[in-house]
């Protein structure tokens, strides 16, 4: 750990200003995954940004019926908003399947999709790792890497990015609003996240000197049809190896529109046009459900200790769009599987 | 009056302990505290070459940094580095001693600084210089040079002969990989040097192994060094050995002569001792009619390069079963890590669960209940010494664990029972331990204003020792329980053991037993020397104290009150100091046992698994406190849970590293794991093992408590998962 100095920004233009006058600082947010990142040594700023105060703390409806949720919500705030709760209960159940209480009470809604991957010997500085050092090599190719990727890897990094909020907000086709010196865009989630490539020290597009300002929820929420099953080593409090964000929309027993996405197994939540597009028309039934995963997990790759993912998750995608389908998703209380 | 003994009592420190006013080893703070940080080895075999320390000590608020090359003198002869539970065999660790590294994490620096955190960031900059040589790490790739060590359990008859001819046979290896204790409390140790005099605050379960510890490395005199350990957040064996922190901050401390804490992270913890991982290889023979005829049980264990550690894996067989024909062998791997140390029911909880799943398995082939088969097998004697218990009322934690658990509803044919997308599984093991008496001194020191003060050397590891001693002692002198105070973690106390292998209930509640038979003689004396005492001519055994009073057990009318009777002799206090008397009767085994019902639902697709019914019958002798043994037993099962389902430390054999070392990624059991916990005290008076017939509860809460859930996973899936832990991808084959 590195002495570093802090500083609140004022607004969202004071603290693009400060970042982008320093190269080695960063924001801080809830702090619950970068303050463990500079403990360990992975990440080293010589400043902190505090944003936490800036005013992006609401959850409000926008003028095309969509929901705009300000990077500084609470992920505990976001799952219990009454909105949210009832219109995009997929997210609301993603969230809340993450981390602890304590956890979601100081995560932020800009930290969530921000935060990095969870690979062993990414938080172990006496190991090779690329994206950590790019270059000095992937320790979990050939390593303990049950908890690493199957889909979307390349021969320099396997890691995933572990969040479950970002699974469903990949899910609900959602819209990242950043600002930076050269001004405001919008980021489609799908583009958000990056596939390691020969860069795996990026994990996303988001610029060094940008912030992230808001989430957008486009208006269709699935909120009859939808569930989030998220499997995992305990029943609670540990990362998903395996999870699955699925939508639907029917019309009788057949599917009008489908949204599939997966968690724990890539560089970013993982979806597939082709998978989705597979179920139009269909009879909501496990043939098609099992086709979708095939699309899904098309061309996945396991490294060893991590094989079993590809079967748990075409599994468990059937599980969960079964779910979806009965209108009966699965409940965080009662851990048992429907 | 109401006796305590037995009653469900809660906890005495338990106010101090949620106002934060009990403190623990890292929270004695004194004027001028310098705090330490260790810099670790990040290789675990070779020599440290270098060691640039400038770049830590140019930081402002560094004092030092201690290496081996500028330590202060450390005694350089193995035998001061012996503490009481060191392995017998071979050359303890030195923290800080020389060049050499022995495992990854070892300490190699300790940066001293005016707070912790100027320690920390310093420390990373400390750049040492390695020569790396090849190490090992891996039991299964080093298992053919394991070597066998002396095994307590002698051979009998001629377990092979009598294996190949049995009628029914069951072989198989089960694996328990290693696991950490992770206590919740940070190991930590607060050293106060003051005129050549150390008073040591220490996360430790024997104050007096540290006290003797530090005066053999130091070279000090036992009237120079006091160690402390008042309370603790967890020990689990973790805290039986000194540990490293504390010969640091005594190290610190003396070269500063200044006061230094030392507190280690939750990974440099990975650093110290673990459950060695083993592999357990189990071959038992059975008639058609389901006796055995052959038990023999091999356990490979690691251990460290440089010291034999080993505890009894395979003996437990001879206290359970009989069998004509057994063999045992103990064989260890040395590979380069910290030494293997004791970890709740050491050797019980890895050797008992393979014994018991193997039971299971011979079961299936015999088409036997689990149960049934235990009982035809059940052993009135401890087959190894041929002598009986003092008591064993195993048969009754068959019966009533199986009663309430419905254990007769069970279809016996695997994947039989469903409910909806889950198979619902079945299982059950038996537990044992030890019921073992180490001698103990207490003192009480009895007032006049009908206090008493009950004081030893023994920790209070979190087990609930403080309440229990109150609850004698209370009983013990007649007096409410309020007016009892107890006094331990202090080495100046009166002798104690370490607080292990479950000895410390039946030790210092005997003793206390003892002492307040001293003071009870001499508050007859005195109540006696009063004018027409009606005592007179009674013997101390003769009569009781009981609510404040000195009551002849004959004619209860026949009474002085304490308060008079010390008031009469001019006495302002009783002292007395006694000691359990400690039989080294071979006559008897002293065991405790249990039996272990769990039922678990596992979704057969997902291969998701749920413990939703655990039921424990104990029978451990007197039981002091319902409530805190209830408390034990529960969480050795959840304990269990977790040995059976999620702990395993993970290492990367290439960098002989654990990577898993933290509790975000070193899986234990959290709540939503957890469901109906039931504990069941089966009554076993005994008037043999010790005269309180108690037998001690620390360790047998955890032992066949997964060997039940895997039997059960079994029963639910038909699937075989014999290496812990039983994770999805074991039970389900996902293509
Ligand atoms: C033990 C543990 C278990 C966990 N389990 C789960 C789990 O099961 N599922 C799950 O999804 N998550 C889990 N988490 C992760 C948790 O959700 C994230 O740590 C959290 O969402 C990060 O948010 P934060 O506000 O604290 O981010 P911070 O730690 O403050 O920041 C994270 C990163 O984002 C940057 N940043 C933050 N906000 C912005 C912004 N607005 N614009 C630009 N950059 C920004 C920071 O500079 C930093 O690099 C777990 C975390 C821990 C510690
Ligand atoms: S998978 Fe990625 S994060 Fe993990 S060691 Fe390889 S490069 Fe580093």
């Amino acid at each position: 750990m590195i002495p570093f100095q802090y500083a609140r920004a004022n607004d969202v233009a004071d603290a693009i200003k400060q970042i982008a006058a320093d190269p080695s600082a960063k924001f801080i947010a809830g702090g619950t995954n970068l303050i463990d990142l500079i403990k360990y040594d992975v990440e080293e700023p010589t400043r902190l940004i505090d944003i936490s105060h800036l005013p992006l703390r609401s959850i409000e409806q926008t003028s095309t019926g969509g929901v705009l949720i300000g990077a500084m919500v609470p992920n505990t705030d976001l799952a219990y908003h009454p909105m949210i709760e009832e219109r995009y209960p997929l997210l609301a159940r993603a969230i809340m399947s993450g981390a602890s209480q304590q956890l979601r009470n100081m995560a932020s809604t800009g930290g969530n999709l921000l935060q990095r991957t969870r690979c062993f010997y990414f938080y172990d500085t006496a190991t090779p790792c690329n994206k950590r050092e790019p270059g000095s090599g992937c320790s979990a190719i050939d390593g303990v890497n049950r908890i690493n990727a199957v889909l979307g890897t390349s021969q320099a990094c396997i890691a995933t990015h572990p969040s479950d909020m970002c699974v469903a907000l990949a899910a609900l086709d959602a819209t990242v609003h950043v600002a930076g010196p050269a001004g405001a865009r919008t980021i489609a989630f799908a583009d958000f996240h990056r596939l390691p490539g020969n860069t795996p020290q990026r994990d996303t597009n988001l610029e060094p000197d940008e912030i992230i300002t808001a989430i957008e929820l486009p208006p269709k929420g699935f909120s009859a049809n939808y569930s989030y099953l998220k499997i995992r080593d305990r029943l609670s409090y540990a990362f998903a190896l395996v999870s699955v964000a699925a939508a639907l929309e029917l019309d009788g027993d057949t599917i009008k529109e489908a949204r599939l996405a997966l968690g724990g197994v890539a560089h970013k939540p993982w979806r597939s046009s082709a998978a989705e597009a597979a179920l139009l028309g269909k009879r909501a039934d496990a043939t098609a459900f099992a086709q979708a995963a095939d699309w899904l997990l098309h061309g996945a790759k396991g490294y060893g200790h991590n094989n079993f993912k590809i079967g748990l998750a075409r599994r468990a995608i059937v599980r969960t769009l079964g779910q979806a389908a009965r209108g009966m998703p699965q409940s965080l209380s009662d851990k048992k599987i429907r | 009056m109401t006796s305590y003994i037995g009653s469900a009592t809660s906890r005495v420190d338990g106010r101090a302990k949620v106002t934060g006013e009990a403190r623990y080893a890292g929270e004695f703070n004194v004027p001028g505290l310098v705090h330490g940080y260790v810099v670790e080895s990040t290789i675990p075999k070779g020599r440290v070459v270098r060691i640039d320390t400038g770049g830590a000590l140019e930081v402002d608020g560094v004092l030092e940094v201690l290496t081996h090359r500028n330590r202060p003198p450390m005694a350089d002869n193995d035998l001061a580095y012996k503490d009481e539970v060191a392995p017998e065999k071979g050359s303890p660790y030195r923290p800080l001693y020389d060049d050499r590294i022995l495992f990854t994490g070892q300490p190699v620096a300790l940066v001293l600084a005016d707070d912790w955190e100027t320690a920390r960031v310093a420390a990373s900059m400390v750049k040492v210089e390695y020569q790396k040589e090849p190490h090992v790490t891996d039991l299964h790739a080093e298992r053919s040079r394991a070597f066998a060590i002396d095994a307590p359990e002698k051979p009998r008859g001629d377990a092979a002969k009598a294996f190949a001819s049995a009628a029914v046979r069951h072989a198989a290896e089960y694996f328990i990989p290693t696991e950490h204790h992770n206590p919740m409390e940070l190991f930590a140790s607060t050293a106060i040097w003051e005129d050549g005099r150390l008073t040591v605050y220490d996360k430790t379960q024997g104050v007096q192994n540290v006290q003797k510890y530090l005066c053999g490395v130091f070279k000090m005199k036992p009237d120079e060094v006091r160690v402390m350990s008042p309370y603790m957040g967890g020990g689990f064996g973790a805290g039986l050995r000194p540990q490293y922190q504390v010969v640091l901050a005594v190290l610190g401390a003396r070269a500063l002569k200044r006061p230094v804490r030392v507190m280690l992270t939750r990974t440099q913890m990975y650093a110290l001792g673990y459950r060695p991982a083993s592999i357990e290889r189990l071959a038992l023979g059975a008639s058609s009619g389901g006796t055995l005829e052959s038990m023999q049980h091999e356990t490979i264990a690691v251990t460290s390069q440089f010291e034999e550690f080993a505890r009894n894996d395979t003996g437990w067989g001879n206290l359970l079963y009989k069998s004509p024909n057994a063999k045992f062998e103990h064989r260890l791997v040395k590979l380069d890590l910290p030494t293997s140390c004791d970890m709740r029911a050491p050797g019980a909880a890895t050797g008992v669960y393979a014994l018991e799943c193997a039971m299971d398995e011979l079961a299936i082939a015999l088409k036997t209940d689990p149960v049934q088969l235990r009982l035809q097998c059940y052993s009135d004697r401890n087959q190894g010494e041929d002598v009986p218990y003092t008591s064993k009322q195993l048969r009754e934690c068959y019966r009533q664990g199986a009663a309430e658990f419905g254990w007769d509803k069970r279809n016996a044919e695997p994947r039989s029972m469903r409910e909806g997308s889950e198979l619902v599984g079945w299982g059950m093991a038996s537990g044992v331990w030890e019921a073992l008496q180490m001698p103990a001194t207490v003192r009480i020191v009895l007032t006049a204003n009908g206090h008493a003060e009950v004081a030893t050397a023994a920790s209070d590891i979190g087990t609930g020792t403080y309440t229990i001693m109150a609850q004698v002692a209370a009983d013990m002198l007649g007096l409410p329980i309020d007016n009892i105070s107890v006094k331990l973690g202090d080495s100046t106390l009166p002798q104690c053991p370490l607080e292990g292998g479950s000895w410390i209930a039946s030790s210092v509640c005997n003793a206390i037993a003892n002492t307040a038979r001293a003071v009870r003689g001499d508050l007859l004396k005195l109540a006696k020397g009063m004018k027409d005492s009606p005592l007179a001519g009674a013997g101390v055994d003769e009569v009781a104290l009981i609510d404040g009073k000195i009551v002849s057990k004959r004619d209860a009318n026949r009474a002085v009150s304490i308060a008079s009777a010390m008031q009469s002799g001019n006495a302002e206090r009783i002292t007395r100091e006694e000691v359990n008397k400690v039989d080294e009767d071979k006559s008897h085994a002293r065991n405790v046992h249990s039996a272990i019902f769990a039922e678990v639902k596992v979704d057969e697709e997902l291969g998701v698994i749920r413990v939703t019914r655990v039921v424990n019958a104990v029978a451990a002798g007197r039981i002091l406190n319902l409530k805190t043994a209830h408390s034990q037993i529960m969480g050795g099962v959840v304990w269990g849970i977790g040995m059976a389902l999620h702990e395993e430390t993970l290492f990367d054999h290439h960098f002989g590293r654990v990577m898993n070392a933290n509790i975000a990624e070193y899986h234990v059991p959290v709540n939503a794991d957890i469901h109906d916990i039931k504990v069941i005290f089966v009554e076993e008076p005994d008037e043999i093992v010790n005269p309180l017939g108690i037998k001690g509860l620390g360790e047998i809460g955890i032992v066949g408590v997964a060997a039940a859930i895997a039997n059960a996973v079994y029963h639910a899936t038909g699937k075989r998962v014999r290496d812990l832990p039983i994770t999805l991808d074991k039970v389900v084959q996902f293509e």
